[in-house]
């Protein structure tokens, strides 16, 4: 039988007052990573003038790349859709029984010219756009644009008003209804915020690819390429490069980071 | 000198009296694994700042390798139940909640973030938490009288092709 003393009297609490070095270091490495080199210089006593420069190659989000999808429209077979399968695995969200308003980050659409009679199926999620319009309209700065062109939805300042749903040509984004549990570690999401396709960016950060992608070419298909825009030698650039494509909804001037090939 | 007296005093009190408790301090679960390095009393003060500084580094910067996430608290922090399943955050047994309720400070963060291991069936939502599917036939029943049959069943339609 022992009770303990209060928390400020207790010898850790006392050592809590006086934080230790370890983590005062680990601060300014984060600061470091976070921010790339920093060059200081006292002008006079409390004057410093700080100068965040360079960038650090190791940065995930590194200014220097654009991630981007090529999807060609033919190679994409009708009848599958494991890339949506993939997704909803791999990011957690499903059906509720609520279709109308369910959430989708990727869906299958069928196109058919009326004038030819040809139909083409494609799989279609966020775009992210160079200028997202979901981006400008949100009042918050929750939708917010990745340095290597990945957009997102921060759910911690995400007020569920739905603007960027809104906003969204490609009616790429979902409002989540429903409270949601066992959700995946890296793929919070929650009743009350938006949501849309990550490029999943857990994967990209660490060197893999979109699931959508794997699963493409895992079922022989592989109509869709995933890589780095702004790097001429990636087996995207080259592809666009020789050959004919577009991004959806050309005339906004979006500048889609995803690629449609044969449409 | 007052203040040992009394903690002696409440001690004697405490056991004859209070048998179950250990103290009128939360019982937090016991976690495994390496101890902090920082110190538990550090955590105890700063959790949240360290670990809203390492998200926003982890969502805008894409920084993977961060030293407080929420998902790293369960590889260690995660408590159980009688029958040694691992909690959620709807029992009051739950790591995060053996303090905050003690503190009554509300977290929204599992709202949208896991509050078990991953590849823990954290099984069915709380009722509390659930929406009710509605009757359709008590809906339009309510409408009718409200609105008149025709005007009900255009309101009820977007509702029908939910079904």
């Amino acid at each position: 039988m022992k009770f303990r003393l209060p928390a400020h009297d207790t010898p850790e609490a006392k050592a809590s007052q006086q934080p230790p070095a370890k983590r005062a270091e680990m601060t300014r490495r984060d600061i470091l990573r976070s921010g790339a080199a920093v060059a200081s210089l006292t002008l006079a006593p409390g004057v410093t003038l700080m100068a965040f420069g360079g960038s650090e190659a190791k940065a995930a989000a590194d200014a220097g790349k654009r991630w981007g999808l090529l999807i060609d429209v033919n190679k994409c077979a009708a009848d599958c859709n494991d890339c949506v399968t993939a997704c909803s695995t791999e990011n957690g969200w499903k059906d509720t029984g609520h279709p109308s308003t369910d959430a989708q980050w990727i869906r299958k659409v069928t196109m058919k010219n009326t004038t030819t009679g040809r139909e083409t199926s494609m799989p279609v999620m966020c775009q992210h756009c160079e200028k997202p319009p979901c981006v400008d309209v949100c009042p918050t700065g929750a939708s917010f644009k990745r340095d290597d062109g990945i957009v997102l939805v921060d759910k911690h300042t995400c007020i569920g008003c739905r603007y960027c749903m809104m906003a969204c040509p490609f009616s790429a984004r979902s409002f989540v209804h429903e409270p949601v549990n066992n959700q995946k570690p890296h793929a919070p999401r929650g009743q009350g915020t938006v949501e849309s396709c990550t490029l999943c960016v857990h994967r990209v950060d660490v060197g893999g690819i979109p699931a959508c992608v794997e699963a493409c070419a895992n079922a022989g298909h592989e109509a869709i390429i995933f890589g780095d825009l702004k790097d001429p030698e990636s087996a995207i650039s080259k592809r666009l490069a020789g050959y004919s494509s577009a991004g959806l909804r050309p005339d906004l001037n979006l500048n889609a980071g995803v690629r449609y090939e044969n449409l | 000198m007052i203040r040992l007296a009394l903690i002696l005093t409440l001690g004697l009190v405490g056991a004859v009296s209070a048998q179950e408790r250990s103290s009128l301090l939360p019982d937090v679960p016991t976690a495994t694994g390496e101890p902090h390095a920082e110190g538990n009393a550090y955590w105890r003060k700063n959790h949240m700042k360290m670990m809203t500084h390492d998200r926003d580094l982890t969502m805008r910067f894409g920084d993977r390798e961060i030293g407080a996430s929420l998902k790293a608290c369960f590889d260690c922090h995660a408590a159980t139940d009688d029958t040694g399943h691992i909690v959620t955050v709807q029992d009051e047994r739950h790591f995060c909640r053996s303090c905050h309720d003690y503190a009554a400070v509300k977290v929204d963060c599992f709202s949208c973030h896991r509050s078990t291991p991953e590849g823990t069936d954290e099984g069915d939502i709380h009722a509390l938490t659930t929406t009710q599917n509605a009757d359709p036939g008590a809906i339009a029943a309510f409408l009718n009288g409200l609105v008149g049959p025709a005007n009900a069943q255009s309101m009820m339609a977007p509702l029908e092709a939910d079904q």
